[in-house]
Order: structure tokens, then sequence, then C-alpha cells
């Protein structure tokens, strides 16, 4: 099958196909020979060209722009929902349905194992392939969706099975059906329901973090990012396709991007993510199997230290970590007149 | 912490949203049925078409005139203003244009009043600051209100206008505002603390899937736009025949998002009854103003 690249990754593609080269030869008998004849030794030009691999991997994951971060967010290798629940977890039940008209595969949940606790992981999901993307919706879930998911949490809560969620959607389904029947009230709800759920809760962005639609199933007391993931409140194209400063072009999404500050990175700084799960050299497509097991013991040890936490501190204090979320400045009257910056807040307030 | 200001005074040379080529002030030629108005006819009308009934866009404050009793407004949180966290190319230069142009601070007007006679806490949106989209400010603002409402178990009147959903110059923040608005009426809801929401036009995307969306009743507006994605935004990929009435107040109310859609001339006594119908026992004592 061919992979589908990035621009970016193709000095690092073509080296990896040269590896892959040499260890055939290195696999077969009469091309080794050829080699030694040669005073050539496969095994260590295998490992030069590695290591030049690494060293170009580096060089190019040291310089992503922010536009590159939301391609590797984006990446049709990448890990998804089910990739890394089957990886982390054990058990894995699927529950499907809201319970009043549909089961909406762009969200899939269920309870399941994590280190031998029971625990319900939801999450977006979605295709790899054309006709598995299709029938995914992109991951763009529909009101179905976020009523299912909603359902589960409450089902996880009454049983006190903690809730993990995985962050990887576009955006929320917003065709005529999903006007009628009710995306904006489906998500504002599960949005203020969350805050009511008495079990810890922690997110997982693992691709997009695509605005009201991430949101939907994204209120936690942890938040994790994975190092190429990204949060926005906006598709930055559409972004880009609005504002007249970049032209109102989508071609300018790059641009957007870069405004809109929607990296991993920048939610930690923003206090908005509170730890960034490292991802290996290459991004989590190179190794599933290393990033699950990575992000499994980020998740692991939230869960651990949230696990001692009485409930009433825990509510209490997922409802200020929301509460103080924002970046604004109180102002004395007489400074409106003059203009003078007072009493900058930025992020939690201490 | 509230900034008591006194009774609002309309900034002079603020006209209706809805002005279009018109000579200063005189004139208003209707969107819907294009009939050319004395502006003083739909002033007095409460800013309803006399001909095709098209309810005019309210700026905050006429909303809030049109609402509560004479004289019983204080304004509060009027001082959080909005800063530029991300350093967005435009936004400082937007946000000055809105508050000169607009008198306001930002796109959410707070405070406490009484509709006939009852305490609320209110909040009214205003199109014409940014779209009336919610940033860090907004979102600060209206949980303030909704806290103050908790403390002093009232009900939160909240006028939507936001048509700007949540405000992208701010990123991230504005994007959380949709959980940090969530979480204050999570709130309200435990306090059981009634939250009345009155849908007006426009409004769409974060705003409307967050608060919005969440009011213990629902009423809204005649042909008011109310939705979540832009016509092109959302439907571009299915090329999908949309009704006439895609996102307005009545298909809203088709699809089970709205209890009433009140007439603007109806609202403050539907207010009113509501209020009275809500009031905890023991505690409905009117107050005059
Ligand atoms: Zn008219």
């Amino acid at each position: 099958m061919l992979k589908p690249l990035l621009d970016f990754e193709k000095p690092i593609a073509e080296l990896d196909t040269l590896i892959e080269e040499l260890k055939r030869s290195a696999a077969n008998d009469e091309r080794r020979k050829a080699a030694e004849h040669d005073n050539v030794d496969i095994e260590s030009e295998i490992s030069r060209v590695e290591e030049r691999r690494d060293k170009v991997m580096r060089e190019v994951f040291a310089n992503l722009t922010p536009w590159n971060r939301v391609q590797m967010a984006r990446h049709p290798m990448r890990p998804y929902t089910l990739d890394y629940i089957n990886a982390i977890c054990t058990n894995f039940v699927e529950l499907h349905g809201d319970r009043i008209g549909a089961d909406d595969p762009a969200i899939v949940g269920g309870f399941c194992q994590l280190n031998g606790q029971t625990i319900m992981a939801i999450g977006h999901q979605k295709g790899r392939d054309l006709k598995e993307r299709q029938h995914r919706n992109f991951g763009s879930a529909r009101p179905s969706g976020f009523r299912k998911a909603l359902r589960l949490m409450q089902l996880a809560a009454r049983f006190r099975k903690p809730i993990v969620t995985f962050i990887d959607t576009p955006a929320a389904e917003a065709n005529l059906m999903a006007e009628e029947e009710g995306i904006s009230r489906a998500i504002a709800y599960n949005i203020q329901q969350m805050f009511h759920l008495e079990v810890p809760i922690v997110v997982a962005v693992i691709g997009e973090g695509g605005s009201g639609g991430a949101l939907g199933i994204a209120v936690g007391d942890r938040v994790i990012m994975m190092e190429h993931s990204i949060y926005s409140v906006i598709p930055p194209e559409s972004c880009a396709a609005i504002l007249s400063e970049f032209g109102r072009d989508r071609g300018r999404a790059s641009d957007a991007a870069a405004a809109l500050k929607l990296t991993a990175q920048h939610a930690l700084q923003f206090h908005i993510a509170d730890s960034i799960v490292s991802e290996p050299l290459g991004g989590a497509h190179r190794d599933p199997i290393a990033a699950a097991r990575v992000l499994g013991n980020a998740i692991a040890a939230e869960l651990k230290e949230l696990a001692s936490v009485p409930t009433p501190v825990l509510l209490d204090a997922r409802y200020k970590r929301y509460r103080s979320i924002g970046s604004w400045e109180e102002i004395e009257r007489e400074a409106l007149i003059v203009p003078v910056p007072a009493d900058h807040v930025e992020g939690p307030m201490p | 912490m509230r900034a008591k200001s006194r009774w609002f005074t309309k900034p002079s040379g603020r006209n209706g949203s809805a002005v279009t080529n018109m000579p200063e002030g005189l004139w208003v030629k209707c969107p819907r049925c294009a009939e050319i108005h004395f502006a003083k006819d739909i002033e007095r009308n409460l800013r309803i078409c006399t001909k095709c009934d098209y309810h005019y866009r309210l700026h905050a404050y006429e909303r809030i005139d049109l609402t509560v009793d004479e004289g019983s407004f204080v304004k509060i949180n009027d001082d959080v203003m909005s800063v530029d966290p991300l350093g967005f190319p435009g936004y400082p230069e937007k946000l000055a244009r809105a508050i000169s142009s607009t008198g306001l601070t930002d796109a959410v007007v707070c405070g406490e009043a009484l509709i006939d006679g009852r305490r609320c806490v209110i909040s009214a949106a205003d199109f014409d600051f940014l779209g009336g989209s919610m940033g860090s400010a907004v979102g600060e603002r209206l949980v303030r209100a909704m806290e103050l409402s908790v403390e002093l178990r009232i009900p939160f009147v909240l006028f939507t206008a936001n048509g700007g959903g949540a405000r992208m110059f701010e990123g991230l923040y504005s994007l959380m505002q949709m959980a940090k608005t969530s979480a204050g009426l999570a709130k309200m809801e435990r306090a059981a603390v009634p939250y009345i929401v009155v849908l007006t036009d426009p409004t769409m995307a974060g705003v409307y899937a967050s608060y919005a969306s969440l009011g213990d009743i629902i009423l809204a507006e005649p042909g008011a736009l109310i939705g979540f994605a832009g016509r092109r935004v959302g439907n571009q990929d299915m090329g999908m025949k949309l009704p006439d009435d895609f996102q307005s107040s009545e298909f809203q109310f088709r699809c089970g998002m709205v209890d009433q859609i009140v007439h603007r001339r109806e609202l403050r006594s539907t207010l009113a009854t509501l209020l009275m119908l809500l009031a905890e026992e023991g505690s409905d004592v009117k107050t005059s103003a």
C-alpha cells in the first residue's frame, strides 16, 4: 500500500525506502555475498542511513510551522481513538446508541480496563479508508453522537467509573439534519452536564480538537494533548476565508493557523492543557504502539492522582478550572478616558 | 465588585444597524419588505416594521430599555475589558473601533433590574460590537452575572444577539468561554435559580452551542436568524435543499428548540408572567421601582 505523505515527510520517506532496500539485501544471501565481495558491510550501512534519517527527522520536526502541526494532527496515518483504546485498554465492550433514535459512528464509547481498572472510554472516530471515512462522517459527530456520549458518561458516573475521552474531530456536523436534531443544544447540554459528573474525567486530545465538536466531550479534570495535536476555535481555512487580514483566502490557512495559536504547546501555555505527551520522533503514526504506551501511561498517572480526590473537591476544582479560563483586564472607570491597561489577568488566577 | 452607574442615556448618533444608505437617522429602509419608514415611526413601534412586522435589531441598551422597569437598571461588570491575548492581526484596531462606534465596553451589557417589580439579573448582547461575539470579557461578564444570580437567588434573564459566535481573534480562549459559561449555568442548575433566554437576531455558532441553548426556558423573537453554522459553512458539501426558513426562529421552534416565539410587543409581559410563575415560595414580593 502506498502510504500518504506530507511534503515535509518526503525526504524522510526516501531514506526509509533506502533502509528497507538495504534490509532486504541483508536478508538475501546472494545480495549479501555480492556486498561482501565489494567490501560493503550492509549492517553498518543500514545504521549509517538510519542515523542520517533520524538526523533529518530531528531537523524537520524541530522546525514545524503551526500549519505543519495542523497537517500532522490531520495526518491520514495517525492513530485514531479505537487504535488507542485497543492498544491501551483490555476488554473493551463498545456500547452503541443514544436511546432516542440513532447511533452515530462518529463517536465511539464503551467500558474497558486500563491497568486492570474499569473506565469508560469515549472518543471521536475517524475512518481509515474512503468507505470507513464516510461511515464515520470524517469524525464529525451528529447530535445523536453527543447524546450517546452523554448517556455513556452518566452511566459511568452512576457506577463510579472514571471517564477518559479521546478528542479527534474537525468539527461537529453542521448540515440540515444536524440542525433539525439540535446540534447546538446537544453540544451545549453535554458541556453543562459534564460539570455534574461525579467521577474523574481525563481528556486526551489525540489529533484535531475542532471547536464545539471537540468541546462537547472535552470538559475534564485533566486535559492532555499529544505533541502534534491541535485545539482550535475555528478551522484555519475558515478563519482565513472570513478575515480580510488573510485576504478572505482559504489558501492562506497557514497564516491563520499561526495567528490562531492552536498548537498543543500554545494550549499548555494558556493553561488550557495540563500536559503534553511526547510522540515518537516523526509523529505517532511512525510508531503507534510506542505512542499508545506513552499516552496510556500519562492517562493512568492522571487517573491515579484524581482517584484520591474527594468528589466535592473534584467538582469544585473542575468548576474553578473552567471558570478561570480567559484573558481580560479590569479597568477603573477613570482609566476608560485615558486607556492605560491595569490588572491584566491571564490564565487561571492564583 | 460592582460599578454603580446612572441609568443609561443613549449616545447620540447611534442609529439602527439596519439603516442603510439613508440620510443620517431620518429614514429607515426595512431590510425585509424594503418599505421606507420615517425613523421616528419605527422607534415608536418598538423598532418593528409597521408594514411587515420585521423586528429590527436592538442595541443592548435599547433592549434593556424596552424590558426593565424604568430607572431600575444597575449596570454591573462593565469594566471587564477585552485584551488581545494572541496578538491577533487587526484585533486591537477592531476592538477600538467597536468601542468607539457603539459606546459600549464589550458585546454584552449586564446588570440588575426589575421587570414588573420583580428583581432579576439581566444581560443583553449588542450585535454591533464585533458581531456580538464571545471573547474572554463576555465570558467573564456572563459568569459573574450568573454567580450574582445564584448569590441573590434571583432569575437571570438573557437576551442574545451574538451572530459572531465565539470570537476567533481570541482563539482557544474564546472557545473555552463556551465551557466557562456552561459551567456557570451548571452552577445555576444545581442551585435551581431560573435562567430565561430570549433568542434575538442573530444568534449563531459558539454562543448558540453554549449558553444560548441552555435556558430553562427559551423564547425567541420572530424571524431571528438562529443556528449552528452559517449556510455557507454547513451545507456546501451535499447541495442539500434547505427549507426557506432554515435557521430562523420558526425553524428552531418547529424542531423543538424553542418554548415560544414571542412578539416584541408581548415580550416584557411574557417575561413578567414567567418571573411571577417561577418565583420561590414566600419570596414573591414585588418591589416598586
Ligand atoms: Zn418591513
